[in-house]
């Protein structure tokens, strides 16, 4: 009599398990299939993508397809290009925002809450509203276009990435930092040897999201950049479309070619990235 | 060895008064706590000491030398936080060597201070550890250790015990006050736990309100207390204050009746005379409270809880509307039942009076 309950107990929860899971994986299914035929697709000729009769599985043509988007924009080339304006704005810019967040977080100056307020106002502004405004500043006042600076400093500005780093070093206990003041080490040194370690797990999460965002920005080059050497991937895959002939296969290739190499990263970094977010948030 | 001088030390934090003009001096080696109820600036004059609070007004002096515009590093001291605040990224040989290492220190030297703090406090074994991997007990060890390689002529603890249970705490404070006989420096200590202050202390400071006082040896505080605050805060349970009413003279002593307990007349040896009618509080200790027919006049109570603890015991009581009165006695057995009628003495020597604002009447 007393199993009774605990079966039935069971039984809900079982059933309360399929009734998520006829729900989650047609919806799992919607997200992972374009990933799926994206895929697919970089492997099949154009004729073949666009046949009347479905076909789901690959086929052989991937090198084929490679070589197409390859000849028409140097494809390798740009995402060479990617690769290294999306390290060095990602070092540069987590450098920067720890520099800010350690100084909103731990000295007290003058206009200290309007400067916090503002960055966190700026996080309001849609980044469309600002483009045109820091294109015109950096192309025609500074004389600054087709150039790697122009390219990788004026995207630096990140509220996110200060606010973040300004909570992690916020919820850093201050009796550490007297420890250090009290032992003599020196101001740098205490942001460097104790804060900044500390904040790993935070420059974790903000690194990737930093680094994805540089690696798929594409208005902000598109706008600076004409020079075919300087292009970046997201650039040169939208600008095989709009010419007569599209290379549809050619196009799948370059966007498994960008996004493999984010999916492999994040599912490597999965448990930093979630940890760093999480410490943010409640810690 | 190392002296420490307050003189007229004062700490504002805008218009917000914390510290009102503060006097003390410490000597060299010795061993002086800071004690008072939490809010009462204690932890703040340390950290005023320690160099990392400005402060308003006043100097600050340690071994003879004004110190108020001197970095906490430049100062000589070493502190103990009640955090620990250990370094969470780097080991126990680490957070020894830290500050030695960033002060670009001799390596050999750094070494030897090192091997010998971890010597002092046993924790030569735990030296690879991380401080996720260790109790609070060697927390609190690697905290002091990072104290001692400084080698500094003054010790500063700030509440050091709180963060540890009961059973630990005893034994980290008799390793204190081990230390302090090893190293003969000068330590100041916070704490709230006026146990620690009794047990730790060459000179008690007891603050209130950011004010000093008193200072004195913890026995002499004791024994001795200058106004009804320091007589409630120094001891455990605390004194008890029965409401009392001047009566008048009787040739060398000073005449009060007790209104809660029938006018129970109480005559002490006060040269002061207040004026007759004047309210006052009577002051006596749990402990001195005497078997009927001991004292040199008795009170009529009913006991609420009696707590039998073996070697002693606790009686909590009452008479109509006073407060709760605290009875320590050593022979108490099983005849102290909670709702008796129990009649208690008072021996004159041993009571204080306290006049309305709290200062002591001699």
């Amino acid at each position: 009599m007393t199993a009774r309950p605990m079966k039935s107990k069971r039984q809900s929860q079982r059933l309360a398990s399929i009734a998520i899971h006829v729900v989650m994986v047609p919806l799992a299914l919607l997200w992972l299939f374009p990933i799926y035929l994206m895929a697919v697709f970089s492997t099949m000729p154009d004729r073949a993508i666009f046949d009347p009769g479905i076909n789901l599985l690959p086929t052989t043509g991937f090198i084929d397809n490679f070589r197409i988007i390859e000849d028409t924009t140097g494809f390798t080339r740009t995402l060479i290009n990617s690769f290294v304006v999306a390290v060095v704005f990602t070092a540069v810019s987590i450098l920067l925002t720890s520099m800010a967040g350690w100084a909103l977080a731990r000295y007290r100056f003058v206009g200290r809450g309007a400067i916090a307020g503002l960055v966190l106002g700026t996080l309001t502004l849609p980044y469309f509203v600002i483009v045109i405004p820091q294109y015109i500043m950096v192309a025609r006042d500074f004389g600054l276009a087709n150039t790697w600076f122009a390219l990788i400093v004026p995207p630096l500005f990140s509220s996110l990435g200060v606010l973040f780093m300004r909570q992690a070093f916020v919820m850093m206990p201050g009796e550490l930092f007297d420890a250090a003041r009290v032992e003599g080490v020196k101001e740098w040194q205490i942001f460097t040897r104790v804060a900044l370690p500390m904040a790993r797990p935070t420059m974790a999460a903000l690194g990737i999201i930093l680094f994805l965002a540089s690696w798929n920005n594409y208005l902000w080059p598109l706008l600076i950049n004409t020079q075919n050497d300087m292009l970046t991937a997201p650039v040169a895959l939208g600008a095989l479309i709009g010419v007569t002939k599209v290379s549809w296969g050619g196009i799948m290739v370059g966007a498994v070619m960008m996004t493999l190499p984010m999916l492999v990263m994040f599912v490597l970094l999965q448990r930093q990235f979630v940890s760093g977010i999480a410490a943010g948030a409640v810690k | 060895m190392t002296t420490v001088t307050l003189r007229n030390v004062v700490k504002r934090y805008g218009t917000l008064g914390v510290i009102h003009g503060a006097d003390l001096d410490i000597a060299s080696g010795e061993f002086v706590v800071f004690v008072g109820p939490s809010g009462c600036g204690k932890s703040t004059l340390l950290r005023m000491i320690a160099g990392l609070e400005d402060i308003t007004d006043g100097t600050i002096s340690i071994g003879g030398q004004v110190v108020n515009d001197t970095e906490p590093a430049d100062r000589g001291i070493a502190m103990v936080f009640q955090s620990y605040a250990l370094y969470p990224h780097m080991t126990v040989a680490e957070n020894l060597s830290f500050g030695l290492r960033m002060n670009g220190n001799d390596k050999a030297d750094t070494a030897r201070r090192v091997k010998k703090a971890m010597d002092i406090l046993q924790i030569g074994p735990l030296s690879d550890r991380r401080p996720k991997a260790l109790s609070g007990g060697q927390r609190q060890r690697v905290a002091i250790g990072r104290a001692i390689v400084r080698e500094p002529k003054v010790f500063l603890f700030d509440e050091p015990l709180s963060n540890l249970d009961a059973e630990l705490r005893v034994q980290m404070r008799v390793e204190i006050a081990k230390l302090h006989g090893a190293l003969d420096a000068t330590m100041i200590y916070v704490t709230h736990d006026q146990t620690e202050a009794m047990t730790l202390a060459d000179k008690i400071v007891v603050l209130r309100d950011g004010r000093i006082e008193q200072v004195g040896r913890p026995l002499d505080l004791y024994d001795d207390p200058d106004n009804s605050f320091v007589a409630g805060f120094v001891g455990s349970p605390r004194m008890n204050f029965l409401r009392a009413r001047v009566a008048g003279r009787e040739g060398e002593h000073l005449r009060v009746v007790l209104p809660d307990f029938a006018d129970a007349a109480v005559t002490l040896p006060i040269r002061e005379t207040p004026q007759p009618g004047t309210m006052v509080s009577l002051g006596i200790r749990p402990e001195h409270f005497s078997a009927q027919g001991d004292g040199d006049s008795e009170i009529a109570v009913r006991v609420d809880v009696a707590e039998h603890l073996g070697a002693t015991s606790y009686i909590y009581a009452q008479a109509g509307t006073a407060d709760q009165i605290i009875i320590q006695s050593a022979s108490a057995r099983h005849e102290e039942q909670n709702g008796q009628p129990l009649i208690v003495g008072i021996p004159a020597a041993h009571a204080m009076l306290f006049a309305e604002d709290g200062h002591r009447i001699r």
